[in-house]
């Protein structure tokens, strides 16, 4: 690590969950006048790093720095006090309340003891002119654009703060205009010495404003590099950590259909969702889909499973033009769905691996034709075999189990109503080695045996090992799909980059 | 099943039961005194299962939207609500089944109105249900201007004060309403859904459980349940007393549920146990009665002995009191 | 004792009949207001329609406010009233406080104030009088209805309370101890509350039957209200006694169910409280209108009566039609 004039610097910072390190050994500077964006894919160790820097959180180990004197600090109000502030992507300002009041709430000038409505009000109208805002300053915050309220907010950060202004997602909500202006302010701080750290999920908004850039991965620091020194691919590549060697295609499929259409996407999407795409998939067939956090793969997922119906375009099912309206729609059809977060959307956790499992089955069975407790030992016990699945007894809460056994068993609930076409997202994060290689191995499986599915992954290694075909998402577009030689690591990093001109040996 | 029944003997609830038995039979002594009056059972124990069974009714609804994570607040003013019209009715002349069909109708009704709230527009059930707690009344009032209807309908009347073999009708109505409702919801699905909806609804209807269609049904089944309790209730009394039928019943049957081992967080729950919970509230209501305690003390004795059962009940009480058992370790499917 | 009550009630009755038979014309064709608490029981209801009719039999314009049991709701109904300007208001206070502000609006608006049926706390000189009645001289009343009606025997009686720690729960029992106190013969052997509703009632005296050797043990039954009686009376016939012979029921109100009870000899005796509060002020206002004669402050009903004597189903048949 080199010494540099940093104003915040996080040395060695470890943090622990449970038995879950979330962040191992992690160095982090920042400087007085940059913008460093800090990259990493969901649980990269993002977000527990910022709670440190703000005093959220106390790391296990390691030290936060300011000016190179090291602190300890025991709250967000305490970090403000040395000098660091945080804006999030929700506004958390009181819209019902003046602009000038959510600027200086908590803080205002007094006068005998009392607010000085007048002075705070011209006060925030000088201020406001220095982010280019020529709004009224008693007008309610709540009446003006996101946009306008995110300035505020950064401008009640810097005012309080002074030194360190850390933006957590501050664009997802706005429009490309709204965003421009927002880096215009960016930029000003930026001039005037002020240290800025960017979260974002958008590449290109990286390399717009960016000075250096910081990944994590999986808690451990990957790199941090001068913008100026890397391009998108190095970049997607430090995220995903993929060492793209041309390693030449897995060209697991011959080329051109050898099975059966069983679904036909056209024009299919979601307003405000995923742009409409077209798709094929076949029997026998794994669809991967790639792209990084926030690039409309779960949407797309859900979209096709009518967890948030399609509003636009055309599926058919087998040939015969087929509308997917709901989640039990779907499942009368014979789809499954593994959604990404296991724990919020999952497992039943009060309830047991038993119930876990058949819970699928027998709502597609209905209310009247009840699975008795023998049947559903038996259908449990069958698909908990198959899966390997490690619990205690089959009675068990499904909360006590592992995380990689909660996955068989979401796995297993799918594989009991005799689906023809599984989606699984991101079906390996987090869990361990052995659960990892079951889950695979039953992809492999199930393909085998003529089931269609669509796996999203970041795990590029992975998803090119099963997959036949590889959709590649972008800012909520389906941008590429990728067959036969194509489908290899290093061209789905460029893909997902956006950057097909940058491949390099 | 053999270890469930050894279980049930020493669950929490059949204690605290014999606990408040207990101490009602040391401050009356004659307390488990029965006799043959009149064709039908007369003593204080009797006392408990007839009055305990409008709240016992209400439990059983309220026990399935409990499990659903949700809570239903308006059980005490729809009781009112159906009372009125049941009474009403009669008094305008309409046949006593006409009146008593019109009544649970209406309760249906009811409890769709909050199943709508709480399912379609997603509101909280607190909230939803709050807004009939606090209408339903006064529309009851409206429905009987105000005052008492009294009615002298032998077949209405029978209902609350009528007896099958030798036992209160309202507790009857009472077993047999949990008996059909737990056969209900354990020999088809919708038990299993109902948990699953309460523990997770995102995950349940990820699942492919259509929650809306269960959360409007178990809404509705506690109208029906609310209903079924207006109509025990008014028919006891042989009147409508829109200002006061049901009044904090809702109180009580939420406490019943909860006595009865099923969380306010939603999931597993058990009916049979909702009305033990039930009995050994008004175990403790007759148990004051007969005690001759001032009426000043009733509601602090009542907390007391119900800060006592919930403490009985609470894993650390557990802990400390039951030896765990060892489980058999099975791998699964061998 | 028995003697003076009677004489007691003998003049009240005169000069409720001779104030109604000098009725004066000076209130006809005035605008009065009256603000109701709401309908929250039968006897509030009676009250209501007995004042539009005391307002009709006077040829008064009677605007009537259901407060559905809010104070401000109250108090806007009071400022409508100045602001048409009226020439009387009568309210039935929800709250004894917060009404000094609302009151002096009334009184510089010189539009004269009377309370009905409960009091508050204000100034006295904020209005005119308060119509009200003397709830411990009610359960007096009753009390020593039952010393009369018992004799030398012993007695052992049973009490339902009204909701604990209400007014007219503390007065009536007040009123009832005093009247049996210096009779030995008499005691309370038993007080719950009964919350003042009939379910209750009935619940209670389940309760006290069971406590009391079946009730072979109990002589009588007071009950706060006619409601907690009505439920009472079922519970002692539940349990296999005559009420109104086996156990002597009294109790406070006079609503039509509990005639009906005479009638069918289940009850014994009732003591009303009567919903005509209104008669009582229009008479007030008549004579400060005519000549400014300031009434007395507190204007107390009187508390009559009732046994099976006094002619119970024509007693039913005209309350019945009161909104009881």
């Amino acid at each position: 690590m080199q010494d540099g004039p940093y104003v915040l610097e996080a040395r060695g910072v470890i943090k622990i969950f449970g038995n879950h390190v979330a962040l191992d050994s992690v160095d982090f500077g920042l400087k007085a006048g940059e913008v460093h964006a800090l990259l990493g894919e969901n649980g990269a160790g993002k977000s527990t790093l910022i709670k440190i820097l703000t005093g959220v959180y106390q790391p296990d180990g390691g030290g936060v720095f300011v000016d190179g004197t090291a602190v300890s600090l025991d709250n967000p109000l305490h970090a403000q006090t040395h000098g660091i502030g945080t804006v999030y992507q929700e506004v958390n300002l009181l819209p019902n309340r003046s602009v000038a009041e959510n600027l200086y709430l908590g803080h205002q000038p007094t006068r005998f003891g009392l607010v000085d409505r007048r002075k705070m009000e011209s006060a925030a109208k000088v201020l406001l002119k220095r982010y280019g805002l020529n709004i009224d300053p008693g007008s309610e915050l709540g009446t003006h654009s996101v946009a306008v309220q995110q300035i505020v907010a950064i401008a009640r950060a810097v005012e309080l703060s002074g030194k360190v202004l850390i933006l957590d997602e501050p664009t997802a909500s706005l429009d490309r205009n709204e965003v421009a202006r927002l880096f215009e302010v960016i930029g000003d701080l930026k001039r005037s010495g002020l240290a800025i750290i960017f979260i974002t999920h958008f590449l290109d908004q990286v390399f717009a404003i960016s000075d250096r850039v910081t990944v994590l991965r999986n808690g451990r620091l990957v790199e941090t590099r001068e913008l100026n020194s890397v391009t998108r691919t190095d970049v997607v590549r430090l995220m995903l950590g993929k060492d793209i060697a041309f390693s030449g295609a897995t060209d697991l499929e011959p080329d051109g259909p050898t099975t059966d259409v069983l679904l036909d996407f056209r024009g299919y999407g979601r307003s405000k969702s995923v742009q409409p795409f077209d798709l094929t998939i076949h029997k026998g067939e794994v669809i991967g889909i790639a792209g990084l956090l926030g690039s409309g793969r779960t949407e797309m997922a859900r979209i096709m499973f009518g967890a948030d119906p399609a509003d636009q375009g055309s599926m058919s099912l087998s040939g015969k033009p087929t509308a997917v309206r709901s989640t039990s729609e779907a499942i009368s059809h014979g789809f499954g769905f593994c959604p990404e977060d296991r724990k919020a959307e999952g497992i039943l956790g009060d309830l047991s691996v038993r119930e876990n499992i058949v819970i699928a089955l027998q709502g597609k069975l209905g209310w009247f034709r009840a699975l008795n407790r023998d049947e559903q030992l038996e259908i449990a016990g069958k698909f908990g075999e198959a899966m390997d699945i490690r619990a205690a007894s089959l009675d068990m809460p499904v909360k006590l189990l592992s995380g990689g056994n909660q996955q068989k068993v979401i796995l297993s609930r799918w594989l009991a109503t005799d689906p023809s076409f599984l989606i699984l997202d991101e079906p390996t994060r987090g869990i361990d080695v052995g659960a990892h290689a079951e889950i695979v191995r039953t992809i492999n499986r199930l393909r085998d045996d003529g089931m269609a599915m669509v796996v999203i992954s970041s795990e590029l290694d992975e998803v090119v090992a099963y997959s036949s075909r590889i959709v590649v998402m972008r800012d909520r577009e389906m941008v590429a799909e990728l067959r036969g030689k194509n489908i290899n690591p290093g061209i789905i990093v460029q893909a997902i980059a956006n950057h097909p001109d940058e491949v390099q040996a | 099943m053999k270890r469930f029944n050894l279980q049930a003997l020493a669950n929490p609830q059949l204690l605290a039961l014999a606990g408040v038995l207990l101490i009602n039979w040391i401050l009356f002594p004659n307390f488990f005194r029965i006799s043959w009056q009149d064709g039908r059972l007369f003593g204080s124990i009797i006392d408990v299962l007839n009055r305990g069974a409008p709240v016992a009714i209400l439990a059983v609804g309220m026990t399935m939207v409990i499990a659903t994570k949700g809570v239903d607040l308006s059980v005490g003013a729809i009781m009112a609500v159906c009372g009125a019209v049941a009474a009403t009715m009669v008094v305008a002349g309409y046949p006593t089944p006409v009146a008593v069909i019109a009544a649970l109708g209406v309760g249906i009704a009811c409890g769709l109105w909050n199943g709508f709230l709480v399912a379609v527009l997603d509101i909280q059930p607190i909230i939803a249900t709050l807004v009939l707690m606090v209408a339903g009344r006064g529309i009851a009032q409206l429905i009987t201007e105000g005052s008492i209807v009294t009615f002298n309908d032998p077949a209405l009347i029978f209902i609350g004060t009528g007896s099958f073999l030798g036992f209160p009708m309202a507790a009857v109505i009472a077993l047999v309403l949990m008996v059909l409702v737990t056969l209900l919801v354990r020999r088809t699905a919708i038990g299993l859904f109902v948990q699953a909806i309460g523990v997770n609804r995102a995950a349940a209807s990820l699942a492919g459980i259509r929650s809306r269609m269960l959360l409007m049904l178990v809404y509705a089944l506690s109208g029906l349940c609310a209903a079924i309790a207006g109509i025990v209730v008014a028919a006891d009394i042989r009147g409508a007393d829109a200002n006061n039928s049901g009044l904090w019943l809702e109180l009580d049957a939420i406490l019943a549920v909860v006595i009865g081992g099923t969380s306010l967080l939603g999931g597993r729950f058990s009916i049979p146990l909702a009305l033990v919970g039930a009995i050994i509230i008004q175990a403790m209501n007759t148990g004051i009665l007969v005690s001759g305690f001032r009426p000043e003390f009733n509601l602090i004795v009542k907390a007391g002995m119900i800060i006592l059962i919930l403490l009985i009940q609470s894993p650390f009480a557990t802990q400390l009191f039951v030896r765990r058992k060892l489980v058999v370790t099975r791998e699964a499917g061998k | 004792m028995k003697l003076i009550t009677k004489l007691a009630i003998a003049a009240s009755l005169a000069t409720a009949l001779t104030s109604v038979s000098l009725a004066q014309d000076n209130l006809k064709g005035l605008t009065i207001g009256f603000s109701q608490i709401g309908s929250e029981s039968g006897w509030r209801a009676a009250e209501t329609s007995v004042t539009k009719q005391q307002a009709e039999q006077r040829g008064i314009d009677l605007k009537f406010a259901d407060a559905q049991q809010k104070q401000e709701n109250q108090i806007k109904a009071i400022r409508g009233f100045i602001a048409q300007g009226v020439s009387a208001i009568l309210v039935a206070p929800v709250v004894a406080t917060g009404w000094d502000d609302v009151l002096t609006e009334a009184k510089e608006a010189n539009i004269p104030v009377i309370l009905l049926d409960r009091g508050v706390d204000a100034s006295e000189d904020l209005y005119l009088t308060s119509v009200a009645s003397d709830q411990v001289k009610e359960g007096r009343v009753a009390g020593e209805w039952l010393v009369g009606a018992v004799g030398d025997a012993t007695c052992k009686i049973v009490e339902l309370q009204g909701t604990v720690g209400s007014t007219p729960a503390i007065n009536r029992k007040k009123g009832f101890e005093e009247a049996i106190a210096g009779h030995a013969n008499l005691t309370i052997a038993r007080s719950q509350t009964g919350d003042f509703t009939r379910a209750k009632g009935k619940e209670v005296m389940e309760g006290f039957i069971k406590a009391e050797n079946g009730g072979a043990d109990i002589c009588a039954v007071y009950a706060h209200n006619d409601d907690m009686a009505v439920g009472a009376i079922q519970a002692i016939k539940d349990a296999g006694l005559k009420p109104g012979t086996d156990i002597k029921v009294v109790s406070i109100d006079a609503v039509p169910d509990i005639f009906a009870a005479m009638v069918a000899g289940e009850a014994n005796a009732t003591v009303e409280l009567t919903p005509n509060m209104a008669g009582p002020a229009f008479d007030a206002l008549s004579k400060y209108l005519a000549d400014g004669t300031l009434p007395e402050k507190f204007i107390i009903t009187e508390s009559k009566l009732y046994t099976p004597a006094d002619n119970p189903q024509g007693e039913y048949d005209t309350r019945k039609g009161l909104g009881y």
